[in-house]
């Protein structure tokens, strides 16, 4: 089975989060980036389907700083082929570019199963699963808690609100919105990691021309702001009621 | 050497034990008599499937991979006790225990606790996950202010390495506060590194995470080398017991001094100014990377000793046999798991030792043992009255 998994890089939420001047993104230069929860749990899923029923696993993603610790730490766990798509790509990317861009390119892998996080805290334009599944003419399922290989088919657990659990299965190929992988991602001795580096190499594809089209225009971006003093009215109902007339006069609606 | 050829290849026991052979007196694994003494001072011996005097009987029998099945040897708190009793000094924490953790978090056998303060320490350079920017936040508002070298790049005497606990644990804060103060009141030219201080790693080594050490201490190093200072001094046991006799096996070598070390050294500056009586039964509890690993024993009394109005007395455990609080070795971070397997928390024996005595301060060293003590104290019985302290607190207090 060949596994493709896309996963990215989010804004680590540890350090408080400043917006630049231009006022519609964030501030990058304090900014650090961790794997988005969800595509660590795609990487997971798709390690124990490799060795539950052996699979080639893919792991491609944007390059941004911090890419390829992301990328040896996935090659430490098991996956075989690791790829960073470069371009104009540092300032980020949003998700109907990426999706495009990566349609493209994932097309000639022939996947039988891609699997990504279903959701990402920094999707502006939607998350990046159902947009690709569309541009592969693909399926799509999301919110999906655990795969299970059965020959030419999956079996997947899918959560629903209200803590239902609906069990399905789907044909190959297939894209599935990773909510969290049968068991928690693995950790791996760092010394894993430092071997990697060593053995292992990352193949870049360049994204030149990414088609951003589509996607929302971010016209401000803040941080929550306070709003006004609340006034108290008095317990007492005629008093309130002055109080009211006054506040609608200074308003100018009475 | 010729035995009887059952097998050319070596078995797991066979290269686990060879590779003891690497860790410094590791030929003394053979020496062992099987006298049982380490399993009986281990402190949680008593519930392991495999304790160390076992795992080392499952070795020369060729069954070491019975031992790798269970995980109880993440009860190990890395404390030192079974090494220190050994009559043949057997490197049995060094080598036999921290190597098994080793070899299980190579095989991705880590308790989730652990796995998160693991993570962490990559990632953010301590184990709590904090805010690497924040790690100095706790100078806020001490006179005179305190350096930081990154950004006010001056020499200084005394580069103080503050350690994870002191700089980030709200309770913990505390004591690296009265430090400062201790120092200022000395006129100690001295500078912290703030965001640029990494873990020392100690504790992650200690739990398996040789790699992680390794790439901590090099950052470290990396930084001590930028600046100028003649010595380090610490607050943290495990950070001195890095810094001593560690981190020089990777090529970083400063003079080290835990506080103690340092503060004792200057106790006819430091005694005239310590002005404030503090009337208590002080007990004071070795910690295990201070005294039985280190051998500094002295010190911390003679501090204790210089405060008027303190009367010390001894836990019936106390210097080399004095008990962990259960904090080492990772055991700081898998509270949950180790409570799951005991129903008991080592802090809790050692506050009731500190009851009987008849102790209303304990006093400590160690910035894991102010939170886990104080925790203990509140399920303990008639513990109520009993204050943990470390001794630098005292100090401070006792500068009025």
């Amino acid at each position: 089975m060949n596994i493709i998994v896309p996963v990215k890089l989010v804004p680590d939420l540890v350090e408080e989060l400043s917006i630049d001047s231009s006022g519609v993104a964030l501030d990058t230069a304090w900014l650090r980036m961790i794997v988005n929860e969800f595509d660590d749990h795609a990487i997971e899923q798709a390690i124990i389907l490799k060795e539950k029923t052996g699979a080639h696993v893919t792991i491609i993603s944007v390059n941004v700083e911090g890419i390829d610790d992301l990328l040896f730490t996935a090659s430490a766990k098991g996956a075989d082929r690791l790829i960073k798509l470069t371009g104009d790509v540092e300032s980020g990317v949003n998700n109907h570019a990426l999706a495009r861009g990566l349609a493209a390119f994932i097309k000639e892998l022939k996947p039988d199963l891609i699997l990504t996080g279903v959701q990402a805290h920094n999707d502006l334009d939607g998350s990046l699963g159902p947009q690709l599944a569309e541009y592969l003419g693909m399926p799509y399922i999301g919110y999906i808690s655990g795969v299970k290989a059965d020959g030419e088919k999956v079996n997947v657990r899918k959560e629903y609100p209200g803590g239902l659990i609906g069990e399905m299965q789907a044909s190959l190929p297939v894209l599935l919105g990773i909510q969290a992988s049968e068991q928690p991602p693995r950790y791996v001795a760092i010394s894993k990691v430092r071997q990697m580096m060593k053995t292992v190499s990352i193949e870049e594809v360049d994204l030149s021309a990414l088609d951003s089209k589509g996607a929302p225009v971010v016209n401000r971006m803040f941080q929550p702001e306070a709003t006004e003093r609340a006034t108290m009215l008095s317990e007492n109902a005629d008093e309130a009621a002055i109080q009211l007339i006054n506040i609608f006069k200074e308003l100018g609606t009475l | 050497m010729a035995t009887t050829a059952i097998s050319q290849t070596p078995s797991f026991s066979e290269t686990f034990f060879s590779s003891l052979y690497k860790v410094e007196n590791g030929e003394r694994f053979r020496t062992c008599l099987q006298c049982g003494s380490c399993s009986g001072v281990c402190p949680f011996g008593y519930l392991m499937d495999y304790p160390p005097g076992r795992m080392i009987a499952g070795l020369r029998a060729d069954e070491f991979n019975l031992v790798m099945e269970t995980d109880t040897v993440w009860m190990c708190v890395s404390c030192y006790a079974c090494a220190q009793i050994c009559p043949s000094k057997i490197p049995i924490t060094a080598g036999l225990m921290t190597r098994t953790k080793e070899e299980l978090l190579l095989a991705g056998n880590v308790p989730s606790e652990l796995q998160s303060a693991l993570e962490n320490s990559q990632r953010y350079g301590n184990p709590m996950g904090e805010s690497p920017r924040k790690r100095a936040d706790w100078i806020l508002g001490i006179e005179p202010q305190v350096t930081i070298l990154g950004k006010d790049r001056r020499p200084v005497d005394i580069l103080w390495f503050v350690g994870d606990y002191p700089s980030y644990h709200t309770r913990v804060q505390s004591v690296a506060k009265s430090l400062a103060k201790v120092l200022n009141a000395l006129g100690v030219n001295f500078g912290i590194l703030g965001p640029e201080e990494n873990s020392d790693g100690d504790t992650q080594r200690l739990a398996g995470e040789r790699g992680l050490f390794e790439m901590l201490a090099e950052k470290n190093g990396k930084i001590f080398s930028r600046y100028q200072f003649d010595r380090i001094i610490t607050s943290d046991p495990h950070a001195y017991n890095a810094l001593k006799n560690e981190y020089p096996t990777l090529g970083i070598t400063y003079p080290v001094q835990h506080y103690t070390q340092f503060l004792a050294e200057r106790i006819d500056q430091l005694k005239p100014l310590l002005v404030k009586e503090i009337q208590a039964t002080v007990t004071y509890h070795d910690p295990c990377y201070l005294g039985r690993v280190n051998g500094i024993f002295t010190e911390p009394r003679i501090l204790l000793e210089a405060i008027p109005g303190i009367k010390l007395v001894e836990m019936s455990h106390n210097q080399t046999s004095s008990l962990c609080c259960g904090g080492g070795g990772g055991g700081m971070w898998l509270d949950g798991f180790q409570w799951e397997k005991a129903h008991a928390r080592l802090s809790e024996w050692r506050v009731r030792e500190a009851v009987d005595i008849g102790a209303n301060i304990l006093a400590v060293a160690c910035p894991y043992e102010p939170p886990r003590f104080e925790d203990a104290v509140k399920t303990i019985p008639q513990a109520e009255q009993l204050a943990v302290k470390d001794i630098v607190e005292l100090l401070a207090d006792a500068l009025g």
